[in-house]
């Protein structure tokens, strides 16, 4: 074998942290970055339906199973939203709380039935396990995340537009609302790659943290895509790593938790937006700024509509 | 306006009725705008005034009615129609520069897949040339005051090279100079043979700038040339019993009057 296991996992997941990375850029520019969470839980109730219908190991089999319901999970948030009045983050809470609880109970309740004879590790897939992932699994995975990838960059253009304003999109004759599920749809593939790695309950990490931190260094769309890649890319490198050096030490919390100090640096560090950047600014400073910007411009504040 | 039906008219709006919650805002709308020039749409708070113009570019769903521009339908001439949505619409931290808020308008023309190229941001420095921004091109946006980010707005409009411009309140909240330099600009556009429905708060400047006025509420109050249509009985009737409101409106109208 040409490939060890960890230079097979991280193969897998940095081309998983780059792909999110970007992918994420958007979900976060258009606020969307919850509804991958609620993607990554709603997949885990269809990871459990793969395997009791088809009775399947097959990794693509089983995310396939998990892909639908992602994606189905992202529709009923949606469906809600037009229909219920309820607030987004309730209807966000609610989604995800009901998806998980019957993924719980479904894994739980195939563990119980098949013991151990032919049932599917499905409990792994709650924090990912990285180091016991095939060969095939991760070719799969690398080339769905390459594959997303590769779409994000083609649309670039379309998706910045939609990104800042909607409604001049249309105007201007875009199909506002399929690129808008195509977006969605980039996104549930994203998170559903990310569930063997790094597992449902923190994949939706690698979509928000990079993009956040991301956003710290740069006021260029395009810079901010290929720093929040970067990020994820190391974040993924990182984090496996150092699973394999520490023992019994999972791959998905470390891939976070490296990815989470990234943005507590950028927050912190970077320049004009970070935090250390903008402590020294007084009150005094302030007036000061607002009387220059009032007396160059005096007729300044905004007209009293009659 | 208001002339019969002519399929070639630039916009002819059908008998269009607008809900939302099941409570009109829209009540059958029918205008007609047979020839350029620069509209006025006023009328008071919650008269439907973006209502309308976002109906008629398909932005919010129609309960009834149909909208015809240069007698075809909305979607088969998008190219032709320029849009300047309200400041407040996007999210002003949005990573992007002035130049590259301005290129968006000529992705219409640039289709799928292509990406702007040199000639493309020269024209966008020439838009925002016109609207004397070519200087803070490199800005992130958000660094930029209310009445600059308007007229970003404004140049991306005239990126795309429409004939037929809606512009949603483009004075609302501007300082004076730039209030100045859109009132230049559209009287351009409007001499270069382009027609302009703006949505209006202003009304001290409605008679001194505008060719045509809608008085909206809910339903078209009266439409028509300025002159005839922007009375003091009219817009009592379009505005209702709001008198602290008409007070300040008739002192406008004479002053005007008084002025032309």
């Amino acid at each position: 074998m040409f490939l060890t296991q960890t230079t097979l996992v991280l193969v897998g997941t940095v081309l998983l942290g780059i792909t999110a990375g970007l992918v994420g850029t958007f979900a976060y520019l258009r606020r969307r970055a919850l509804a991958g969470d609620v993607i990554a839980h709603a997949a885990l109730p269809g990871l459990c339906l793969a395997f009791l219908i088809t009775q399947s190991h097959s990794m693509s089999v089983l995310l396939a199973g998990a892909l639908i319901t992602g994606v189905a999970g992202a529709f009923l948030m949606s469906l809600l939203r037009r229909v219920s009045r309820l607030r987004q983050d309730a209807i966000l809470g609610t989604v995800l709380s009901i998806a998980y609880g019957l993924g719980i109970a479904l894994t739980r309740a195939i563990q119980n039935h098949y013991r151990n004879e032919r049932g599917a590790d499905l409990e792994s897939f709650i924090i990912g396990r990285a180091a016991t992932m095939l060969k095939g699994d991760v070719l799969q995975i690398g080339a769905a995340t390459i594959g997303c990838g590769i779409v994000v960059l083609v649309i670039y253009k379309e998706l910045k537009l939609l990104s800042f304003d909607e409604s001049f999109c249309r105007v201007q004759g875009w199909p506002a609302t399929r690129l808008d599920l195509l977006l969605m749809f980039l996104t549930a593939v994203t998170v559903i790659a990310g569930l063997p790695a790094v597992g449902v309950v923190l994949t939706a990490a690698l979509l928000i943290i990079p993009a956040a931190a991301a956003r710290f260094w740069t006021d260029r769309l395009s810079h901010m895509m290929a720093i929040s890649a970067g990020m994820g890319g190391v974040s993924g490198a990182v984090g496996t790593l150092l699973s394999a050096r520490l023992d019994q030490m999972p791959t998905g919390p470390l891939v976070v938790l490296t990815a989470s100090s990234l943005f507590v640096v950028s927050w912190m560090l970077a320049p004009k937006r970070g935090w250390l950047w903008n402590r020294g600014v007084s009150r005094e400073e302030l007036a000061t700024a607002a009387e220059e910007i009032l007396a160059a411009n005096p007729s300044g504040g905004p007209e009293v509509a009659s | 306006m208001n002339a019969p039906d002519s399929p070639d008219a630039i916009l002819d709006i059908h008998d269009m009725t607008v809900a939302y919650d099941r409570r009109p805002v829209l009540w059958n709308i029918d205008l007609t705008l047979p020839e350029p020039g620069l509209i006025a749409i006023v009328g008071p708070n919650g008269a439907g005034k973006s209502t309308l113009i976002k109906a008629v570019m398909g932005l919010v769903p129609v309960v009834s009615g149909r909208v015809s521009v240069w007698g075809q339908s909305v979607e088969q001439q998008r190219q032709r129609i320029g849009y300047v949505p309200q400041r407040e619409s996007v999210d002003w931290d949005f990573p992007i520069n002035v130049l590259e808020t301005v290129l968006m308008g000529t992705y219409g023309q640039l289709g799928w897949f292509r990406r702007p190229k040199a000639k493309h941001r020269q024209w966008a420095l020439e838009c925002l040339e016109r609207v004397g921004m070519q200087d803070f091109a490199t800005r992130q946006i958000g660094q930029l005051s209310g009445g600059q980010q308007q007229r970003v707005f404004l140049a991306r409009a005239l990126a795309q090279d429409a004939h037929l411009y809606f512009m949603d309140e483009p004075m609302a909240g501007v300082d004076a100079a730039t209030e100045r330099i859109i009132f230049e600009l559209l009287e351009n556009l409007r001499n270069a043979g382009r027609a302009i429905v703006l949505v209006h708060h202003d009304l001290r400047t409605v008679a001194e700038y505008f060719d045509e006025v809608v008085l909206l509420n809910v339903r078209i109050v009266a439409s028509g040339p300025v002159a005839t249509t922007f009375t003091p009985e009219k817009l009592q009737a379009t505005y209702g019993g709001r008198l602290s409101i008409l007070d300040t409106m008739s002192e406008a109208v004479r002053s005007q009057q008084e002025s032309v």
